[in-house]
């Protein structure tokens, strides 16, 4: 089967709807499917890869450690959008440290986020073929 | 063109599943052809036998099915989020032990790697969402 770009875009909060949730299911699916993936977060996406996440109180799954595993997926590449952090007070550091292993460099751990401004990550989008937005 | 459409919010609540629709028709009237359709979220329940609007409005799982059955479309609903929001086909309803399903003619049930394949096969991948 054919490689392409696919993209898929995180632009909602990652509790209150289950759009974050059934995205990383489909970005999961596609993982198994050896396409070239990337991940975008923008507006309140950014939320979905935030530190220290705790949905005790809202008797929800806690799933923020998926996306700690995207990396085994061979899915290393997560664009942020630094405005989207900026306009909500965050900065890198609020971010999970999210890593990918490197083969070809020993099994090196390296950072699989990558801050874009908006104009770098319209650049991105814009060399996709199949960009699904959620 | 080939595309493959993505459909992912309910009928009625959302204009996405009536653009979704409108889209479909213009596609195939433009002598296009359309790969999938594949409905996941909410959209699931665009497939739901057993909706009933006040008669003056649009029964759109219905007109679903018409198109289908006109154009020999593929609409596909994701199982994993069917199964959460309770819609099932004949055998699904019958695996999961119950005694009733509501999923109307013309849709199917599958995977999530059935929207995927479509975006690889499909020149154009459309998405109605929120």
């Amino acid at each position: 089967m054919a490689t392409k770009k696919f993209m898929f875009v995180n632009r909602k909060a990652p509790y209150g709807t289950a759009y974050a949730l059934e995205s990383l299911e489909v970005v999961l699916i596609s993982a198994a499917f050896e396409q070239d993936v990337s991940l975008a977060f923008i507006d309140d996406g950014v939320y979905q890869i935030t530190k220290g996440q705790d949905t005790t109180g809202i008797g929800q799954k806690n799933f923020s450690n998926t996306y700690k595993a995207l990396g085994d997926y061979e899915i290393k590449k997560l664009y942020v959008s630094k405005e989207s952090l900026e306009e909500r007070g965050l900065t890198q550091d609020d971010l999970m440290d999210l890593v990918w292993e490197d083969e070809d460099d020993d099994w090196a751990e390296k950072p699989s986020i990558i801050m874009v401004d908006r104009s770098e990550m319209a650049d991105v989008m814009a060399e996709q073929e199949v960009t699904l937005s959620f | 063109m080939k595309f493959t459409i993505m459909i992912n919010e309910g009928p009625y609540q959302h204009q996405s599943a009536d653009s979704a629709l409108q889209f479909c028709r213009s596609v195939l009237a433009q002598g296009h052809e359309i790969f999938r359709v594949f409905f996941y979220h909410d959209g699931v329940n665009n497939g739901s036998s057993l909706s009933v609007p006040p008669g003056d409005d649009r029964l759109i799982q219905k007109e679903w099915s018409e198109l289908s059955k006109e154009n020999d479309l593929d609409l596909v609903i994701c199982i994993a989020a069917a199964q959460r929001r309770g819609l099932m086909d004949k055998d699904e309803a019958k695996r999961q032990g119950f005694d009733s399903h509501n999923m109307i003619e013309g849709f199917r049930i599958s995977g999530l790697g059935q929207l995927i394949e479509g975006g690889i096969e499909s020149d154009r991948t459309i998405v109605f969402g929120d």
